[in-house]
């Protein structure tokens, strides 16, 4: 028995992308279903490091990122809950004098869109942060900082049902085709009918733009995580590595994250797993940076399932051969503190036509030619 | 003929001794890993060093069963990879890693034999993280294992067999024991006429020690519900109500188990399909009588896979390996198979009378305060669980540990998600089956960051003969 | 008053350590745990509320048992053979 849904907008993919845009569109005024085919929040948005950064973005990212940062000081008036959001800066490591000089020039070029970096040598890295390992220097981003994914993920989705946002999870979404005015979507036992589609399904996000004419080159990557028992304070800062590696944060209760290595997936690619000789290596690593680490376990590993683009730029904006529809997925590992921004980008997408936000850069005409991920 | 690697047993109870055993006679070298620095497992647990109590007196009936196994074990010495205090913290893709002493070693093999045991079963009272209560397990342990008593005026209480089994014994150790505190109702015990002819040694001796227990001035009391442990820096009294009224016993220790909960997170690792146990009450990999288990060469056997106590164990562990063996095109006896499938079949319909007599209280889940933690390793309390269960409109145990933090502490989950699942469950109208089944995760016990990988870069284990 | 109470072992040999800057004694095939509580009433306060705790299962699966020694080497009490020269701190953070 298929039962028939009508509404202004419908969201495919309950993350923190779809979430935030069924929120702010419910706030608007418009009738949102919201589909995702497990629980909201349960994917990249769940499982990502929780880093909230803006810097390292490359500039074309910074105006969305500079909007997202405006708005995680608000999550409590937001979705009810603040989660876990600590503004303890951001410090990107450099390993040697070349990396150095890739901050510094980041830094100098970037200047303009105020992120208020601070270059910090080999003494103060000691002093003021504690870190002893191997490294010439650093940038600090003293705004930036870290929250945590699986409270903000499903906080976010919580907000826009009690905001009135229809959401159906463990609702996959089976057929989706544009006829008449609109779309309809097929959906386990719903048959949804909606004038504006937003594709918002993360890693499974390319079949759906492939179904419309617009196939992408999206991959899947695994992020690797490494949580300790908790610990004393003493990482205040959100730890990054210039050229990858490592990346590592303390919470509140003390427990420290850290990443840097991929997972691999299982048989069923939508699972994975940390590799052992993965997070070994990170596990040294870390305990070889941070004194605070030498005597501390890891008590668990997580990984997920994240979308990733050839320039490591997200796909953001209408769709180029269907009016409508527009997506927001491959955000290749950086999706986390844009997100919230994304999804006001989108409700504006929706209501006006047009966002103030510069997004030109993440079209997905830019894959137009180019050869899309096997099938 | 091409080299095979060497199976791989994990446990080195009853259940991994017997599947070693079989192994070994039929001429292949297994590697076993055990955490423990002596053969035993818990339930015939060796004490560190020699301190001259009779095996009579450390296991009482059991006791020519655990020297057989002792005696069996060390007879494989040289004959078998022992890895004692090692602990397998991930499987994947017949590669398994293994601490011991700050030194992790990867171990490819073919075969695995899971063999991993259970622990006690509890759910949250209020006061139950005060220092000198243990659980069942963990009171016998010490009494066994370190001969030492968890107090000097013990309650005991909860469900299942063993709540009467470590009341007897330490009464028999010369304890005082205040009182065994059943939360089952008498009359569930008319059940134990059926076990009569099934397994009429277990009966008597069960009837035995609860009169003993009785007559020495033990209080025994049943359908007990609302019990509360109490004092500031250690526990000082149990309250409880029994038998229409509120009690209050001033103890100085408490033994608290409600039956067992099988570990089976290595199945969970090594890709085995669970399904809901309403027995057990407990989502379990999927086993045959066999010891197969749904993933082509990877076994189960004993309280690991399902709480059927040490006998099956064994039996479950000599199957098991025996099932390798046929899958390796090996000889095996059949015979014996069909004669152990059998044992473990009778033990099952024992297992069916002992549950009907020693059931567990599916009411109390209904009773526990919010201020009463649910998960001691994060302190998330049961209100705060239930709060979360709402604000977020959960059904499912993953996401209730995802947003609440409680499984994500040191033990994962081991002490707390039979509880948060039976929580979840009554909040949201579902059953145990539909809520889902906590995924287990790499480490499966807290690991060093500082691990130093070995030299060898996989310790491939060859098997000579085949 | 210890929480434990020895019914064996009694005579065997004396193994040193120390608890908090204290010196105390075990016996030989002491567990880390069994030493202390025949001592005290505590192994650690609780991270997050700062309570009392003295472990529960004693066969190293609750985790509640873990202690720190002065090093800052931290070891599971129940799984842990207790050995001459420890030294352990419970009033710290586990």
């Amino acid at each position: 028995m298929t039962r028939r849904i009508d509404a202004d907008v419908a969201v495919i993919g309950g993350g923190l992308v779809g979430s935030s845009a069924a929120l702010r569109l419910r706030t608007m005024g418009f009738s949102v279903v919201l589909l995702d085919k497990g629980f909201c929040g349960a994917q990249a948005s769940g499982v990502n490091y929780g880093g909230v950064r803006r810097q390292g973005r490359p500039p074309e990212q910074l105006p969305l990122s500079q909007r997202s940062h405006a708005i995680w000081p608000h999550l409590k008036a937001l979705i009810g809950i603040d989660g876990e959001f600590l503004r303890s800066g951001h410090l990107k490591l450099a390993r040697t004098g070349p990396d150095m000089s890739t901050l510094e020039a980041y830094a100098t070029h970037f200047a303009c869109f105020g992120l208020d970096l601070e270059l910090i040598g080999h003494n103060q890295l000691r002093e003021r942060f504690g870190i002893t390992g191997n490294v010439v220097g650093g940038s600090f981003c003293p705004g930036d900082g870290h929250a945590n994914p699986r409270l903000v993920a499903s906080g976010f989705a919580a907000a826009a049902r009690c905001a009135g946002v229809k959401v159906l999870e463990n609702t996959p979404v089976t057929g989706a085709v544009r006829n008449g005015d609109g779309f309809t979507l097929e959906a386990g036992e719903v048959m949804l009918k909606a004038p504006v589609v937003i594709n918002s399904a993360g890693a499974w996000a390319d079949a759906f733009a492939r179904d419309f004419g617009e196939p992408v080159p999206l991959q899947r990557t695994y992020p690797s995580m490494v949580v300790t028992e908790p610990l004393d304070p003493f990482l205040g800062v959100n730890i990054g590595m210039e050229g990858g590696g490592i990346y590592a944060r303390q919470v509140a209760r003390g427990n420290v994250i850290v990443g840097g290595e991929r997972a691999q997936p299982l048989t069923d690619p939508d699972y994975s797993r940390p590799r052992s000789d993965g997070v070994l290596a990170i596990m040294r690593r870390a305990s070889d940076l941070f004194s605070g680490l030498r005597h501390a376990h890891a008590i668990r590993f997580w990984s997920g399932t994240e979308a990733t683009m050839p320039d490591n730029n997200p796909v953001i904006g209408p769709s180029s051969t269907t009016s409508g529809l527009i997506h927001a997925f491959g955000f290749s590992g950086a999706g986390f503190q844009i997100a919230p921004g994304v999804g006001d980008v989108l409700a504006e997408l929706v209501r006006d036509g047009k966002t103030s936000t510069p997004i030109e850069a993440f079209s997905i005409r830019r894959f137009k030619n180019v050869a899309a991920t096997p099938v | 003929m091409s080299a095979r690697r060497n199976p791989l047993i994990v446990g080195a109870g009853p259940a991994g001794i017997r599947a070693a055993q079989a192994l070994v006679r039929a001429g292949l070298r297994p590697t076993l890993v055990d955490e423990a620095p002596r053969c035993g497992g818990q339930i015939y647990r060796q004490p560190l060093v020699e301190d001259g109590r009779a095996a009579r007196v450390r296991y009482g009936s059991e006791a020519d069963k655990a020297e057989r196994l002792h005696r069996g074990f060390a007879a494989l010495d040289g004959r078998i990879d022992y890895r004692p205090q090692a602990l397998l913290w991930n499987l994947r893709d017949g590669v398994a890693d293994i601490t011991r002493d700050g030194v992790n070693h990867r171990i490819a093999h073919d075969g695995l034999i899971l063999a991993t045991g259970a622990t006690d079963r509890v759910l949250p009272l209020p006061g139950w993280t005060l220092p000198g209560v243990f659980t069942l397990g963990g009171a016998q342990i010490a009494l066994k294992a370190q001969g030492c008593a968890i107090g000097t005026r013990v309650v005991f209480a909860g469900s299942g067999p063993l709540l009467y089994l470590v009341a007897w014994q330490y009464l028999k150790a010369g304890v005082r024991v205040a009182a065994v505190l059943d939360a089952a109702p008498l009359s569930a015990k008319s059940n134990l006429w059926r076990g009569l002819r099934l397994a009429p040694a277990i009966v008597l001796r069960g009837l035995r020690m609860a009169t003993e227990l009785k007559l020495s001035g033990t209080g025994l009391h049943f359908g007990v519900t609302a019990m509360r442990m109490e004092g500031e820096a250690r526990v000082e009294r149990v309250a409880f109500r029994a038998g229409g009224r509120a009690h209050n016993i001033a103890c100085d220790g408490i033994g608290y188990g409600l039956n067992l909960r099988s570990e089976t997170q290595l199945a969970d690792l090594a890709g085995c399909a669970f399904h809901y146990d309403a027995r057990d009450r407990a989502h379990l990999p999927i086993r045959e009588i066999s010891g197969r288990s749904s993933v082509a060469g990877v076994y189960l056997a004993g309280d690991g896979a399902r709480i059927a106590g040490a006998d099956a164990a064994e039996a479950a562990g000599e199957r098991a390996a025996l099932a390798l063996l046929e899958d390796r095109d090996l000889p095996f006896d059949r015979v014996r198979a069909a004669a152990l499938e059998r044992t473990l079949l009778r033990i099952d319909g024992v297992r069916d009378v002992l549950e009907a007599a020693f059931p567990y209280p599916t009411h109390w889940a209904g009773d526990i305060a919010d201020e009463t933690l649910l998960c001691r390793c994060e302190e998330i309390s049961t209100g705060e669980a239930r709060q979360a269960i709402k604000d977020f409109a959960l059904i499912d145990i993953n996401r209730l540990k995802a947003v609440s933090r409680i499984g994500m502490g040191r033990c994962q989950g081991r002490v707390c998600a039979a509880a948060a699942a039976e929580l979840l469950a009554r909040e949201t109208g579902r059953d145990g089956a539909s809520i889902g089944r906590l995924r287990a995760q790499a480490p499966i016990k807290p690991i060093p960051l500082a691990l130093m990988t070995s030299d060898q870069p996989n310790e491939e284990q060859h098997d000579q003969a085949h | 008053m210890p929480l434990l109470h020895r019914l064996s072992r009694i005579n065997h040999a004396a193994v040193g350590f120390t608890l908090d800057g204290v010196a105390c004694e075990g016996r030989a095939g002491d567990t880390v745990l069994t030493a202390i509580l025949c001592n005290v009433e505590r192994v650690r306060s609780s991270e997050f509320g700062g309570a009392p705790r003295a472990g529960f299962c004693q066969m190293g699966a609750c985790q509640d048992c873990w202690v720190q020694c002065e090093g800052g080497e931290r070891l599971r009490a129940c799984s842990t053979p207790l050995t001459e020269g420890m030294r352990i701190v419970t009033t710290r953070r586990a």
